[in-house]
């Protein structure tokens, strides 16, 4: 029997959370996030969990910060002008290591920008949004059903890493309706737990063999200390270059170590290709149909569609470029991935960028000239 | 000798603190835990500590609980979530004057007027005292600060008032002086299911007494009980003895309203999420 039903991408991603575990939402609206919200606000009470619409787009992140501190899994969603406020406590839950979901359905900036049509300009807010060194998981979908699978695999990975992961997701995705059938079963990473008492010497802020730390749940008897500080082991802020030095490295390796299982590269038709468009989230979409009416012209084209953004797949693409001519990078912003793009190909080959940042999506001609004109430009 | 039963609620390692010498911060801290250790049904255990930055808010380090010292201003929302993550949890919020009535002046008002069952409890020293000595939104008008050299001319806030105008339901003050009462209040604070509010004016003789010629930690403490006046004896006296600096102490507002947290496990009843 079908179980089919007709979603919408911001819908998709309420609901991936909720299977995922997530029992407590607090945010503030804006367009063209809100959805996620709305439907927060319905379902969750209904599976005994909490929605709280915040006073702005700080408390949203403190309130859901402190219900992740007290084991609930959490959920939070905005867009362009909020997420630049909820930077301030993105880097607390990196800092402090607290599990936490940030979706961001941008939009057109900067600052109000165009409310609200597609962007995928926040790409390098994503990572680098929040001041001072700090490593962060980012994940962008192209589909509806991949919306659902990415709110799952972020909720999952907020909680084995003990990180803010950003789902970055446009106004593409978000509003676009797709019938979707949703798995009957997923897989859920829970809450980490302490492996010794109290009595046992328990350091809240002591890594695992993961380098990720069993930090207890509020009100589980361990009196722990959380803070934005940099800390030691016990949870203590410790004024000392060694412990700083250290905090930061294991900040980075806990992600990077694990950078092969959390980049997720799909390709398509990439086999004999001598051409490749890089792209992810919406702009994939008609990078895809591009990709397709430049083969049917007999270009040996293929696309790369990233749907891991952060930690960044530069072992991919660096084997990749080897056998390429040429890489066009499709993005709905002034140029932002191909600069990464660039950094991994490490001059093997051709990048070029098709850029778009006018209110309006793609059309699938355009990226086909871009692959047209690189194909020229490689080949004579 | 008088026993010292509320060492256990102190992480003795992590003292001694880092306040000056004749603060008022440790005064509003003991009499926090001693507030606790009155409290039947309130434990290390189920007792959450959560501050947010500046001098006060490093007290959360000090305490043996489960303790969260979040970002600057940001104290409430923190709480709040936790309050609501796990009702079963008692939360106490320390937070200063900048903390609470100018970066998380939102967070505070709208903390109010949820009534969230937080208890909390602002050490007003009328300064910002941990970077220096800068002018906050209780400095005096006239009172110096190194962002007020000449004096101050932003017109401070009342946080009682602003608490109750907000909708908090327990709203009280006291000072570091009157130990006994200020222990009082925020005991009679932890027994309101919903937002209450105790400010207790503590001293700051660093960055404020110094700078405004107040004198030496004893004095201020000094004019703390010259010019706090009993609610009762306040509310009886005409309003030309009202002036210069005197200020009630005591209960201030109190009223009845559901708190947060039951009103909405009657959205949870109604969506059908009670059962699980």
């Amino acid at each position: 029997m079908s179980k089919a039903k007709l979603m919408q991408g911001n819908g998709a991603i309420a609901e991936g959370a909720l299977a995922a575990g997530v029992r407590f939402y607090g945010g503030y609206p804006i367009t063209p996030s809100t959805e996620i919200a709305e439907g927060m606000a319905k379902m969750l009470p209904a599976v005994g969990g909490i929605f709280m619409q915040a006073e702005d787009e700080i408390a949203g992140m403190g309130l859901v910060l402190g219900a992740s501190l007290a084991g609930k899994k959490v959920l939070t969603a905005s867009s362009g002008p909020g997420i630049s406020l909820k930077q301030e406590l993105i880097g607390y839950a990196a800092a402090a290591e607290i599990p936490v979901v940030i979706v961001n359905v941008q939009r057109v900036g900067p600052s109000t920008g165009q409310p609200t049509a597609p962007s995928q300009g926040d790409v390098m807010q994503a990572r680098w949004g929040t001041h001072g060194d700090h490593s962060v998981i980012v994940l962008s979908p192209w589909s509806v059903r991949e919306a659902y699978d990415v709110a799952v695999r972020s909720v999952n990975y907020a909680e084995r890493f003990r990180t803010p992961v950003i789902l970055l997701t446009d106004e593409i995705v978000g509003h676009l309706r797709e019938n979707v059938e949703l798995p009957e079963e997923i897989e859920i990473y829970p809450r980490r737990t302490p492996k010794k008492t109290r009595a046992e010497g328990y350091e809240p802020y002591a890594p695992d063999d993961d380098l990720v730390p069993n930090v207890a749940n509020f009100g589980e008897g361990y009196h722990i200390h959380v803070t934005g500080l940099i800390h030691d082991e016990t949870g203590f802020p410790v004024g000392s270059p060694k412990v700083t030095e250290d905090f930061i490295n294991r900040m980075h390796e806990k992600i990077s170590r694990a950078a092969d299982e959390i980049i997720d590269v799909k390709q398509d038709f990439m086999d004999d290709a001598e051409f490749a468009v890089v792209s992810f989230g919406g702009t994939a979409r008609t990078a895809y149909e591009s990709v397709k009416n430049a083969r049917a012209k007999g270009i040996k084209v293929g696309l790369i569609r990233l749907v891991t953004i952060f930690p960044f797949a530069d072992k991919i693409l660096h084997d990749l470029a080897g056998k390429l001519k040429g890489i066009v990078v499709a993005e709905l912003n002034y140029g932002q991935i191909v600069h990464e793009v660039r950094r991994a190909v490490e001059g093997q080959c051709k990048v070029n960028l098709c850029a778009k940042y006018n209110m309006q999506i793609f059309e699938p001609e355009e990226i086909e000239s871009a692959i047209e004109e690189i194909v020229k430009e490689v080949n004579g | 000798m008088i026993e010292r039963s509320y060492e256990k609620f102190f992480r003795q390692n992590r003292l001694p603190h880092l306040w000056c010498p004749g603060c008022g911060n440790g005064i509003g801290m003991k009499a926090i835990v001693q507030a606790i250790e009155k409290k039947s049904g309130w434990t290390q255990d189920n007792t959450v500590i959560v501050s947010g930055i500046g001098c006060s808010s490093r007290a959360s380090g000090y305490m043996d609980f489960d303790t969260l010292h979040t970002a600057h201003g940001r104290a409430i929302p923190f709480a709040t979530g936790i309050k609501l993550a796990n009702p079963e949890l008692n939360v106490v919020v320390i937070t200063g004057d900048g903390d609470c009535t100018a970066i998380g002046g939102n967070h505070f008002i709208h903390g109010c007027r949820r009534n969230i069952d937080l208890t909390v409890v602002l050490f007003n020293n009328n300064i910002y005292g941990m970077t220096g000595g800068q002018a906050s939104p209780t400095t005096p008008l006239g009172k110096k600060a190194t962002t007020a050299p000449y004096g101050s001319v932003d017109r401070p806030f009342d946080a009682c008032k602003l608490a109750e105008a907000a909708g908090a339901t327990y709203v009280a003050r006291s000072t570091a002086f009157h130990v006994q009462h200020l222990t009082k209040m925020i005991e009679d604070g932890m027994d309101n299911k919903g937002f209450s509010f105790i400010e207790a004016l503590v001293q700051c003789p660093t960055a404020y007494g110094r700078r405004n010629k107040i004198g030496e930690p004893a004095k201020m403490m000094a004019w703390m009980r010259d010019n706090a006046v009993m609610k009762n004896a306040w509310d009886k006296l005409p309003d030309e003895k009202k002036l210069e600096e005197k200020f009630p102490i005591g209960l201030l507002y109190k009223s009845e309203a559901e708190d947060y947290d039951t009103a909405y496990s009657h959205v949870i009843e109604i969506a059908g999420g009670a059962a699980k």
